[in-house]
């Protein structure tokens, strides 16, 4: 089982990254760009044997007590079944 | 009276805070490793600055589930005295112990100056000898000092008077010029509402001789000094 996490700051939490790399990819001429906000990524390989109930729980906790800190991110995730190696 | 001055991988301001206590203060000072639970009968603790863990993940976001904290959590709930200095900022932070959050400058770069900070409540264990609206010339360090907290979190701050210190300019005046990093209201330091804790970004064992081109800072030491000493007479 793999998990892939995103984290991202809230819409609340102004982002001074995002804002940057919105401005540089304007001033490179990319006019759609409306805007940016900048993220973290976390793939996450889980023991094969759970179950996706117990491979969501995991997740969640994990996300929520260490990944994020949930005073100014918020994050989501999407679980994937690893086909188990002969 | 002992100070008691934290350890994790990657603390680099452990010594001067060290060096301060021990050479300046003339107080017993011992260096805690962040693997233990046991505070070796401290009567207070410095969480010193640097980068724990490398800043890995978020800010402190690591040194917070080191076996320490469990101990330092103890010690802050029964009213010891607890200083978080810059990274040690960010830690208790992380721990819940002090709310709200560090985001990146919003000048996305690392400052390294010398600012003003106005001390906003004498109120405290750290600023008892300090007169409120003095203003401290105390160096900052750091990419990660932004503070941030939602609108219910700042109101109770200012609500409890747990604002202890805001960047200022030279004369004391509360603006945008003299923010450094974008934190919220400008602050640069708070206490939780117990008043036992206090976080903030400034380094004042980096301004504790005149050597060093500043002593302003030593005033939140000796504060805490006359707090413990005032306890023990008391008791």
């Amino acid at each position: 089982m793999k998990a892939r996490v995103f984290v991202n700051l809230k819409k609340s939490v102004l982002d001074p990254q995002g804002k940057t790399i919105h401005h540089s990819l304007q001033s490179l001429g990319y006019r759609s760009v409306n805007d940016v906000r900048q993220g973290k990524f976390f793939e996450i390989s889980l023991d094969p044997t759970l179950s996706a109930d117990q491979a969501r729980a995991e997740i969640e906790k994990m996300a929520k007590s260490v990944l994020t800190n949930p005073v100014i991110e918020e994050f989501r995730y999407e679980l994937e079944a690893v086909e188990a190696h002969p | 009276m002992k100070f008691g001055v934290l350890m994790f991988p990657g603390s680099n301001c452990e010594h001067d805070a060290y060096h301060m206590v021990s050479k300046v203060l003339h107080r017993p000072v011992e260096f805690i490793w962040h693997a233990t639970k046991d505070l070796k009968g401290c009567d207070a603790i410095v969480v010193p600055g640097g980068f724990s863990y490398g800043d890995y993940l978020r800010t402190g976001a690591i040194a917070r589930f080191s076996p320490v904290m469990e101990a330092v959590r103890e010690f802050a709930a029964t009213g010891g005295l607890v200083i978080g200095i810059c990274n040690g900022f960010q830690i208790l932070l992380e721990s819940g112990l002090l709310p709200g959050a560090m985001l990146r400058n919003n000048g996305l770069k690392y400052v390294c100056r010398h600012v003003y900070v106005r001390v906003e409540t004498g109120d405290t264990p750290f600023t008892g000898l300090a007169q409120p609206g003095r203003v401290l010339q105390i160096p900052i360090g750091h990419m990660e000092g932004n503070y941030f907290a939602d609108e219910a979190t700042l109101a109770q701050l200012e609500r409890n008077r747990q604002i202890v210190f805001r960047y200022c300019s030279e004369d004391g005046q509360i603006t945008e010029a003299a923010n450094p990093n974008g934190s919220l209201a400008n602050i640069a330091g708070i206490c939780n509402l117990q008043r036992n804790v206090l976080g903030m970004m400034p380094h004042p064992e980096r301004a504790s001789e005149a050597l060093l081109g500043s002593d302003d800072g030593l005033v939140v030491f000796q504060s805490m000094v006359q707090s413990l000493e005032l306890l023990t007479t008391r008791s």
